[in-house]
């Protein structure tokens, strides 16, 4: 696998449409999420412009709700800013895995897709690469989804949030770990990813008991990944 | 520094957030557009995105609640049953929901 498959990177309107709707069960979820976001913004005291703006125009919901943890009358900028870098850094981490894929696209188009990319619909898209199909579309149009249905959701929040009170009690908070662990177990299956995950899920829990806040995700994936540079597949071209 | 969330101040706020947040979805692409892709540049990219559903997952699992533990378990076991995703993660979802009211 020096390149990938030419066809695979493959882009087109009919592609982002599909994506858009392959995304669309997921983006239900996503729809609850934003409730309990417009609602615990609301409860904040955020205006419900500035509510909306925030989710239009950030787009990553766990950092949203930190940032509420930390918001008041006077709000601490570098923290805030901080905060939203660390939680949100495992970006950094998606953008370069796609980039095998994303290298074959223009450079403007390369970085308006990147602008939507979130969890479930990069998870989406670099599945689809595993199993040799196209997955850009499933990032840009999955991404628009997500992105409609969030913005859609903390509308609800603010207007009929209470409807939820509790979306914990409803299972609600775990849709995206579930959602993200059914990619792990749907993925490869072989002895070296499953000492690759070991190491990665170790190293993340150490850093969640004994480093910074919000360092977890990087350190695991980090460990993981630099096991793999190093213990290679005996793979036909090196 | 701190800023006064009364008028404009919190609009600063917010596009700060969001420069931050676009910072990171670009930032990725934009230093392996530096990086020669050789062989080992791409089972580390492989071996990574793996790791990074595992890094976000084992923290819920290990510090949260058992109704987290239990949602976790039944979407895994469905995801190997019937290898579909919506099911696997309605059924961990229910599981939660479930648990939560016992």
């Amino acid at each position: 696998m020096a390149s990938p498959r030419p066809e695979l990177h493959h882009f087109d309107r009919q592609l982002v449409w599909d994506g858009f709707k392959q995304l669309v069960p997921i983006s239900l979820f996503v729809v609850a999420f934003g409730i309990a976001f417009g609602l615990a913004a609301t409860q904040t005291g955020l205006s419900e412009p500035l509510t909306v703006a925030m989710s239009t125009l950030v787009f990553a919901g766990a950092s949203q709700f930190a940032a509420l943890e930390l918001w008041g009358a006077q709000v601490p900028l570098l923290t805030v800013l901080l905060t939203v870098f660390a939680i949100n850094a495992r970006h950094l981490l998606m953008g370069a895995t796609l980039y095998p894929w994303l290298q074959h696209l223009s450079t403007g188009k390369r970085y308006a897709v990147m602008m939507v990319a979130s969890d479930a619909n990069w998870a989406m898209s670099m599945q689809a690469f595993s199993r040799g199909k196209p997955g850009l579309g499933l990032l840009f149009g999955g991404g628009l989804a997500l992105w409609s249905f969030w913005i859609l959701g903390t509308w609800l929040g603010i207007y009929f949030g209470s409807a939820i009170q509790d979306p914990k009690s409803l299972g609600l908070d775990m849709v995206m770990g579930c959602f993200l662990l059914a990619m792990v177990v749907g993925g490869e299956k072989n002895l070296r990813m499953l000492v690759i995950w070991v190491v990665a899920a170790g190293s993340s829990l150490f850093a969640y008991w004994y480093l910074p806040e919000n360092s977890h995700v990087i350190v695991g994936a980090l460990a993981g990944g630099i096991l793999g540079a190093f213990w290679m597949e005996s793979g036909d071209e090196h | 520094m701190s800023i006064e969330t009364a008028g404009l101040g919190s609009v600063a706020i917010v596009i700060a957030m969001a420069l931050v947040t676009l910072a990171t979805r670009w930032g990725g692409v934009f230093v392996m557009s530096y990086v020669p892709i050789s062989y080992r540049v791409k089972q580390f990219i492989n071996a990574m995105s793996g790791s990074v559903l595992v890094a976000l997952i084992t923290p819920m699992a290990v510090a949260g609640d058992n109704g987290a533990r239990f949602a976790l378990l039944t979407s895994a076991i469905m995801m190997l049953v019937v290898k579909k995703p919506l099911p696997a993660i309605a059924a961990g979802v229910l599981a939660a929901a479930l648990f939560r009211q016992l």
